[in-house]
């Protein structure tokens, strides 16, 4: 299956008219000896094969899945109302391309105008973007902007954050030289503040804070702003934008940059992305950042539109020199938590966040009464949190999985001194049946 | 109701469209200075309302399943709806990335894998890049890396004068200096300039083959020995794959590395502008280097191989756009070896009917035959009437097709381009129409120029302010 809508006929007549041969002499630029001579690929299949493989792939996956997951750590099963991908699903949306011609991609640009709109209330920021790719990249372009307002070579963060994010900027920022500092963890599970206080300096360009950070724990950004705030460093804050319903938002505390990832505003997991990721900043930081920004404008009548603005700053026209060398972003999946959020409005950003909190809180409070498990840290969770078990959590993990069980993410992987340290998710996707079924399981284990 | 509203400007206080179960008490509270007192401004507004509001927007985009896309180097194919069907099978769409039981996942992208190294040639691939310019920055780190394991002190990253600004831009991001290398006559790589810039310095060139002319690098092995010679690596920038896909590859021609642009060639949709997905090729020397992990097979399954001691990393917060990959790969088995060919030829036999018909009426910079696409310029009319690149575009909308790509290559190559690229799934009918409108706008340059200097005439919006919108930036909506 192909395709292309030529006939034989259209083909011969293409081809006299160009006064070439045969569709060969089409590539007769390409050098005799770099012309392949075969491609070792398996014949083409028909739409209805194609779907029984896709069946097969997905009936394996069924086969084997747990029924019941509470895996978070950075991507997280939610419910996006039936009206989110009805919009995004239509041709007009998911066909069109980057509005570089923006009278015929209005859609596209109000959609991006919405989106900033929106981040900017949910963060407490003054500016955004058009969208980054994820959370990491958007976090790691977040860093390198720091660099770009204070010219500082040395950047806090924290142990707690999302070891994957954490690698993501570490790549990221090899073509300049920083120095990375990282922030321990106290006992309640949030940012040691006198480590951070002891740490900061004028070469200091950026304290990373994510919130709730990679053990689910909300941090004491209040007590974090008062230390960077003063400083000429940058506060960054990496958010979870499904907790801004219920929880305070870091452009209340002076943050400078706040980023995170969109999926949890409507995406489907999807084996890791597509994701979005979102940027916003303060208004004066404006032109040091990365990525396309949409704009209100007037027409030749005088009438509103909006064009992707502030073009100076970008790869297109400033080549090496631009902010970021960012082209095609996350339009869509941007404009699907654009959909997402007006479904919800402020009542259901509330609604969303107080199940997660209750819901996670339930099975919180039902697992530390068992025997066995019991509370790693002390400070507030949002909707993860780490409970530490008798022996190893890989094991707990793996008797649990018999039992239809996916209770968590082992984090001896990514710290070995947790190696018996389990973190569990429950957003609202969890009834309080399935709570009480992983308590039950879990006592039996 | 004014349609021209937006979101914010809907709605009344109290309105609801999505609701949720009653969360019930709050057991344990939210700590008072963590508590969000003053709710987010977002939207209330009701489900019909919402859907015609998005509806309604949608219908101010043009896009490829309304209008003919002849947007240069972006290669706007049809997007075919059993891909979406795909990627939202429950299953799939649901899987976590971090499952245990995510073998088929894993297998896709290893038979992806294997489908795009038969396709350009190279020994392996990462998936993580969500798009071409994250694709580039790989590359280029991955180019970085080796010649750190090596020991090489190279400073200098080679870039032909008509590349993407996104080659230069990542470059400079890996800590490389530009130098820019001059083209042709006719718009292939001027392998004279080339030599004066080799050096010992010379860390790698990037190239985009065809180049952004259309026109076939046909020099490429010579330049490729030359940059070999002095220990560079070649970098593929696979936007313009589509020209010669199952024709010849990047890896036969001496790249060592490659990004190719799925949302392209593979026609996963642009979705306004991402998202997209870049994965990076690579020689064998290179294959250390690429971001952790990777999909191992073992036996007969796979695993993520996250043993990569020599790795330059991770750019995406798990493996890249797997959503993407895996519509990707239902269109490659669709098209299999044979479907492949087809694709390049037709595209190949649109472009080469288009420059034949138009070149009558508008100059062409370079007169070399084009593959998949080829550059215009409006300066004939420039000189005659006035007329500029942004005024033919500006007026096709009026016939009802999107513009192609202009100014790009930029004006100090050669000016007022129009970059034009009909894919390979547009009809005789329609690329006629397509000429047919253009010979006529041709013909009111001379004769009614002002129609042009003030198209697009029927669009929602008119020709905007763009240097307003710099100027006293509006970015975001606010209460009056």
């Amino acid at each position: 299956m192909n395709y292309t809508p030529h006939t034989d006929a259209d083909v011969q007549h293409m081809l006299q008219t160009i006064g070439l041969d045969s569709t060969d002499d089409l590539f007769k630029p390409i050098p005799e000896s770099l012309r392949l001579k075969a491609l070792d690929l398996a014949p083409g299949i028909s739409e209805m094969e194609v779907l029984q493989v896709v069946d097969g792939l997905a009936a394996q996956i069924a086969a084997q899945a747990p029924a019941l997951s509470f895996l978070g750590g950075g991507a997280y099963d939610h419910f996006s109302p039936t009206v989110v991908d009805a919009m995004i699903s239509r041709g007009e949306f998911f066909t069109a391309y980057t509005p570089y011609q923006p009278e015929v991609s209005q859609g596209t640009l109000r959609a991006i105008f919405e989106f900033q709109t929106m981040m900017c209330e949910l963060t407490g920021m003054e500016a955004a973007n058009a969208s980054m790719y994820d959370g990491s990249s958007a976090l790691a372009e977040a860093v390198l902007m720091s660099v770009r307002i204070n010219g500082g070579s040395r950047v806090l963060l924290p142990r707690s954050l999302h070891p994957f994010y954490k690698q993501v900027i570490e790549t990221y920022v090899k073509g300049i030289n920083l120095e990375f500092v990282e922030i321990p963890w106290t006992e309640t599970g949030g940012m040691d503040i006198d480590v951070l206080k002891s740490e900061m300096n004028e070469n200091t360009a950026a304290v990373v804070v994510q919130n709730p950070n990679f053990l689910g724990v909300l941090e004491a950004l209040d007590e974090i702003g008062d230390v960077v705030t003063p400083s000429k460093a940058a506060f960054v804050a990496c958010v979870n934008p499904i907790s801004l319903g219920v929880i305070r938002p870091p452009g209340d505390f002076g943050a400078d940059i706040v980023v995170g990832d969109g999926q949890p505003l409507g995406l489907p997991l999807a084996y890791g992305g597509p994701y979005v990721g979102f940027f916003t900043s303060r208004d004066e930081h404006l032109r040091k950042m990365p990525g396309r920004i949409c704009g209100q404008t007037t027409d030749v009548d005088g009438k509103r539109g909006f064009v992707l603005t502030l073009q100076t700053r970008e790869q297109h026209i400033r080549r090496e020199k631009a902010t970021s060398n960012i082209c095609t972003n996350q339009t869509l999946c941007a404009t699907a938590v654009t959909v997402y959020l007006a479904a919800l409005g402020p009542q259901g950003m509330r609604d969303v966040g107080e199940l997660n909190w209750n819901r996670s809180h339930q099975a919180l409070d039902g697992l530390l009464a068992l025997d066995g498990v019991s509370s790693k840290f002390s400070g507030p969770v949002f909707n993860e949190f780490v409970v530490e078990v008798d022996g190893k959590a890989s094991e707990v993990l793996g008797r649990l999985r018999e039992q239809g069980i996916s209770a968590g993410i082992d984090l001896g992987r990514f710290y070995p001194e947790l190696d018996n340290c389990i973190l569990t998710c429950v957003t609202e996707m969890k009834t309080e049946a399935d709570i009480a079924r992983l308590v039950d399981v879990w006592g039996t284990v | 109701m004014n349609r021209e509203s937006l979101i914010f400007e809907r709605g009344a206080s109290g309105r609801r469209c999505a609701t949720f179960p009653n969360a019930g008490e709050m057991t344990t509270p939210i700590p008072a200075g963590m508590k969000r007192e003053i709710p987010p401004a977002l939207p209330e507004v009701g489900e019909l309302e919402l859907v015609r509001h998005y509806t309604a927007m949608s219908r101010m985009n043009f896009s490829i399943d309304t209008e003919f896309y002849p947007l240069g180097s972006c290669t706007m194919k049809y997007n075919p709806r059993v891909h979406e069907k795909a990627a939202r099978v429950p299953a799939l769409a649901g899987l976590h990335p971090m499952a245990e039981d995510a073998q088929p996942a894993l297998q896709v992208i290893w038979e992806m894998e294997q489908i795009l190294m038969a396709v350009s040639g190279m020994d392996g691939f990462t998936f993580q890049p969500a798009a071409g310019a994250q694709g580039e920055f790989v590359g280029i780190s991955l180019i970085a890396a080796y010649h750190e394991a090596k020991g090489n002190k190279k400073k200098v990253v080679l870039i032909p004068d008509s590349a993407h600004g996104t080659n230069p831009a990542t470059a400079a991001m890996c800590g490389y200096t530009v130098r820019v290398i001059k083209s042709t006559a006719r718009g292939t790589v001027d392998v004279e300039d080339l030599k004066e810039h080799l050096s010992e310095d010379v860390a790698g060139l990037m190239l985009t083959n065809p180049n952004t002319f259309g026109v076939f690098e046909d020099q490429i092995e010579e330049i490729a020995a030359l940059v070999h010679g002095v220990g560079g690596l070649l970098y593929y920038d696979g936007a313009n794959m589509n020209a010669f896909l199952g024709q010849c590859r990047p890896g036969d021609m001496g790249f060592d590395v490659v990004h190719i642009n799925l949302h392209k060639t593979f026609t996963t949709p642009h979705g306004g502008g991402g998202p997209g997905s870049g994965p990076v090729g690579v020689k064998n020397a290179l294959l250390p280097f690429l971001p952790t992990p990777l999909v191992a097979k073992v036996g007969d399954g796979f695993k993520l191989d996250f043993d990569r001691p020599e790795t330059i990393g991770k750019v995406s917060s798990f493996y890249g756009n797997f959503g993407m990959v895996l519509r990707a790969y239902v269109y490659a088995l669709m098209l299999g070896a044979e479907g492949m060919k087809r694709t390049s030829e037709m595209a190949v036999l649109n472009a080469n009917y288009i420059a034949k018909k138009l070149d009558p009426f508008f100059d062409r910079p370079k007169q070399a035959q084009p593959m998949h696409e080829m550059v215009f310029s409006a300066s004939r009319q420039k000189k005659a009437n006035g007329i500029t690149a942004t005024d033919i575009s500006k007026r096709l909308i009026d016939y009802g097709m999107h513009p192609p790509t202009i100014y790009f290559p930029l004006p100090n190559v050669a000016p007022e381009t129009m970059l034009i690229e009909p894919t390979e799934t547009e009809s005789l009918e329609q690329v006629d129409e397509f000429i047919e409108a253009m010979i006529k706008i041709a013909k009111e340059a001379e004769e009614t120029p002002e129609i042009l200097k003030a198209a697009p005439h029927d669009t929602q919006v008119r020709r905007l302010d763009e240097a307003m919108a710099a100027r006293q930036p509006v970015l975001r909506w606010k209460k009056e």
